[in-house]
C-alpha cells in the first residue's frame, strides 16, 4: 500500500515535452514566412508565372522528330554516352586504390588523410561547377566534360571504397596476414573479395549517375547532349527540346536497368 | 636472417630447431595494466600444449604475441634463432610463413573458394602478380587438393567458404595453416565455436598432422577435458600469470582451483 501511495502524488510521464524542438520548429516556421516576403513571391507572382509555363509547354508540342532533327539528337547522344562510360571507367580505376589508401584500418595514417584530404576536395563541389573550371581551363567539348565527370566518380566512389574498407571483417585480414603474405598480396586475396561487390555496385550507381550528368555538364559547354539542348533552347525550338528531353530520359531509364542488373550479376 | 634464408626452401625433414622460448613476455593493451605479467615459457619442438585458464586472463593474448598479430609490451620470444619481438616488419613476415595459425571463428575469407582459402597459406612464398591473377604453382595447387583430401573437403574445393559448416571452414583453415608447411602450429580457442562431437574431431585432426609433421602446436583451449585428453603439456594461466606447468597426468583438481577459482563447478 505505502508504494502505490508513494507513487500517487506525482504521475509519471512517458513522453516529456521538448520545449527545444518545439522553439525551432516555431522559428523555421516564422523564417520561411520571412524569407518569402523579401523574395517577393506573391500570388500574382506565381499566377504569372503559371500562364508563361503554360504558353512554353504548348509551343513544345508535338516534339519534333524531323531527319535532320534526330540525327543532331543522336549525335549527341552517342557523345554524352562516351563521356558517360569513359569517365566511369576511368573514374573506378583510379577510384580503387585511392579509396583504398583512404581506409584507415588499413593504410598508415599521414597516407589515409592525404588521400581523405584529395577525395574531400573532389566531393566539395557539384560536378556542374567542375565542368566549368574543366570548360575554361581545356576548353568547350566532350574533353571537359569527360574531366569533370572523372572527378566527380573519383570522389564518390573512393568515399564509398574506404567505408567498405573500413567496416570489412577485418577477422579474414588476420587469416590471411598470419600467413606471412605481402601487404599487396593481403589486399589481393583478403581485402578486395571482401569489397569487390559492393564496389562493383558503385561502379554500376556511377554509371547510371555519370549519364545523368553527361546532359547536365554539355549544359556549361562539356560536349555531349547538353550542348545539343543548350543550343535548342537558345533557338527557342522547343519541340526539339522535348525530344530531347524525352530522349534523355529513355536513355536515364535504360540506363537504371542496365546497372541494376549489372550489380545483380555481380553479388 | 641466415636461418631464415636457409628455410626459404621447404624441404622435408631438415633439422630445424622447432621448440619455442618465451622470456619476460609482458603486454599492456593500457599503460600499467598489464594482461600478461612477465610470462616465461619454454615449449619443445614437439607435442601440443595447451594453454588452459578462465576467460580474460591473457591466454589469447599469449598465443598471438608469438606471431604478433598483437605486439608484445616487452619480453623475447625465440623461435627458429630469432627473438620475433625485435623483428622488423618485413622479417616478421618472413617468419610468420613458418607459423601456421588456427583461429575460433576459423578466419577464412568468405568470398574466396575453400581451394583459394588454402592456396592463401602460399602467399608468404609467392610473388604478388601470382596472387593477383591466381597462377599458384602446380605443385602448391596439388597439394591444396590432397590436404583438402586429407582433411575431408575433396568434394568442396570450389565452393565458396561461406558455404561450409563450423567444422568443415574450421578444416579448411587447419588445412591452410598446413599448406604454410610450418613449423610451428598456433591454435587460439580452435574449438570453442563448434559442437562437442566436432570439436574432438578437430583436435583429433590438429593433433594429428602435426604428430605427423613432428612439429609443436601451442593451443589455448578452454575445455579441460579436451586439454587432458590432447595434450602432451599443460599450462594453467590465471591472472597474466603461469600457475601450472606440466603434464596432463599431473593436472589436479587443486592446480583447477588455483586455476580457475571457485569450487562447485568441479563437482
Amino acid at each position: 500500500m505505502t508504494g502505490v501511495l508513494a507513487q500517487t502524488p506525482r504521475q509519471r510521464v512517458a513522453f516529456p515535452s521538448n520545449w527545444s524542438a518545439r522553439i525551432a520548429f516555431v522559428a523555421l516556421a516564422i523564417y520561411v514566412v520571412y524569407a518569402s516576403t523579401i523574395l517577393d513571391i506573391s500570388w500574382a507572382r506565381f499566377a504569372a508565372g503559371i500562364e508563361h509555363g503554360s504558353r512554353f509547354l504548348s509551343r513544345m508540342f508535338p516534339p519534333n522528330v524531323a531527319p535532320d532533327k534526330l540525327q543532331l539528337l543522336f549525335g549527341g547522344m552517342v557523345e554524352s554516352m562516351q563521356i558517360a562510360i569513359i569517365a566511369t571507367v576511368a573514374g573506378v580505376l583510379v577510384s580503387l586504390p585511392l579509396g583504398l589508401a583512404a581506409a584507415r584500418n588499413l593504410s598508415p595514417a599521414p597516407l589515409a588523410w592525404t588521400a581523405r584530404g584529395s577525395i574531400a576536395l573532389f566531393r566539395s563541389f557539384h560536378p556542374v561547377i567542375v565542368a566549368i573550371l574543366f570548360v575554361k581551363a581545356v576548353g568547350f567539348g566532350a574533353l571537359a566534360g569527360m574531366l569533370a565527370l572523372i572527378v566527380a566518380s573519383l570522389g564518390f566512389i573512393a568515399k564509398l571504397v574506404a567505408e567498405a574498407v573500413e567496416e570489412m571483417s577485418m577477422q579474414q585480414v588476420e587469416g590471411v596476414r598470419a600467413t606471412g603474405s605481402p601487404f599487396l598480396s593481403l589486399v589481393i586475396m583478403g581485402v578486395l573479395p571482401q569489397v569487390m561487390p559492393r564496389f562493383i555496385g558503385f561502379s554500376a550507381y556511377q554509371l547510371d549517375s555519370n549519364l545523368r550528368n553527361s546532359a547536365l555538364v554539355g549544359l556549361v559547354g562539356g560536349g555531349g547532349i547538353g550542348s545539343t539542348l543548350f543550343t535548342a533552347f537558345q533557338r527557342f525550338d522547343y519541340d526539339f527540346v522535348l525530344t530531347i528531353v524525352l530522349a534523355i530520359i529513355g536513355v536515364v531509364m535504360v540506363g537504371e536497368i542496365v546497372s541494376g542488373w549489372m550489380r545483380r550479376l555481380f553479388q | 636472417m641466415d636461418a631464415l634464408t636457409a628455410g626459404d626452401t621447404p624441404t622435408a625433414g631438415r633439422k630445424v630447431d622447432r621448440s619455442v622460448i618465451i622470456w619476460n613476455l609482458r603486454k599492456e593493451y593500457r599503460a600499467g595494466e598489464p594482461v600478461l605479467k612477465n610470462v616465461s615459457l619454454e615449449v619443445e619442438g614437439r607435442g601440443l600444449t595447451a594453454i588452459i585458464g578462465p576467460s580474460g586472463t591473457g591466454k589469447s593474448t599469449l598465443v598471438r604475441c608469438i606471431n604478433r598479430l598483437v605486439e608484445p609490451t616487452a619480453g623475447q620470444i625465440l623461435f627458429r634463432g630469432q627473438d620475433l619481438v625485435q623483428l622488423s616488419r618485413h622479417e616478421l613476415r618472413r617468419a610468420r610463413r613458418h607459423i601456421g595459425m588456427i583461429f575460433q571463428e576459423y578466419n577464412l575469407v568468405e568470398r574466396l573458394s575453400v581451394i583459394e582459402n588454402v592456396l592463401c597459406g602460399r602467399l608468404g612464398y609467392l610473388p604478388v602478380w601470382r596472387a593477383w591473377l591466381r597462377r599458384f604453382p602446380a605443385a602448391d595447387i596439388d597439394r591444396a587438393f590432397g590436404l583438402l583430401d586429407a582433411v575431408g573437403l575433396g568434394e568442396f574445393a570450389t565452393q565458396r567458404a561461406d558455404k561450409l559448416s563450423g567444422g568443415q571452414r574450421q578444416r579448411v583453415g587447419i588445412a591452410r595453416a598446413l599448406m604454410q608447411e610450418p613449423d610451428l602450429m598456433l591454435a587460439d580457442e580452435p574449438t570453442s565455436s563448434l559442437d562437442p562431437k566436432t570439436s574432438v574431431e578437430i583436435m583429433e585432426l590438429i593433433a594429428g598432422r602435426a604428430g605427423e609433421r613432428n612439429i609443436p602446436v601451442i593451443v589455448n583451449i578452454h575445455n579441460v577435458g579436451l586439454a587432458r585428453r590432447f595434450a602432451d603439456r599443460i599450462v594453467g594461466m590465471s591472472k597474466g600469470e603461469i600457475v601450472f606447468n606440466g603434464p596432463p597426468g599431473a593436472l589436479q583438481d587443486k592446480h583447477l582451483l588455483q586455476i580457475y577459482g571457485g569450487e562447485g563447478w568441479l563437482e
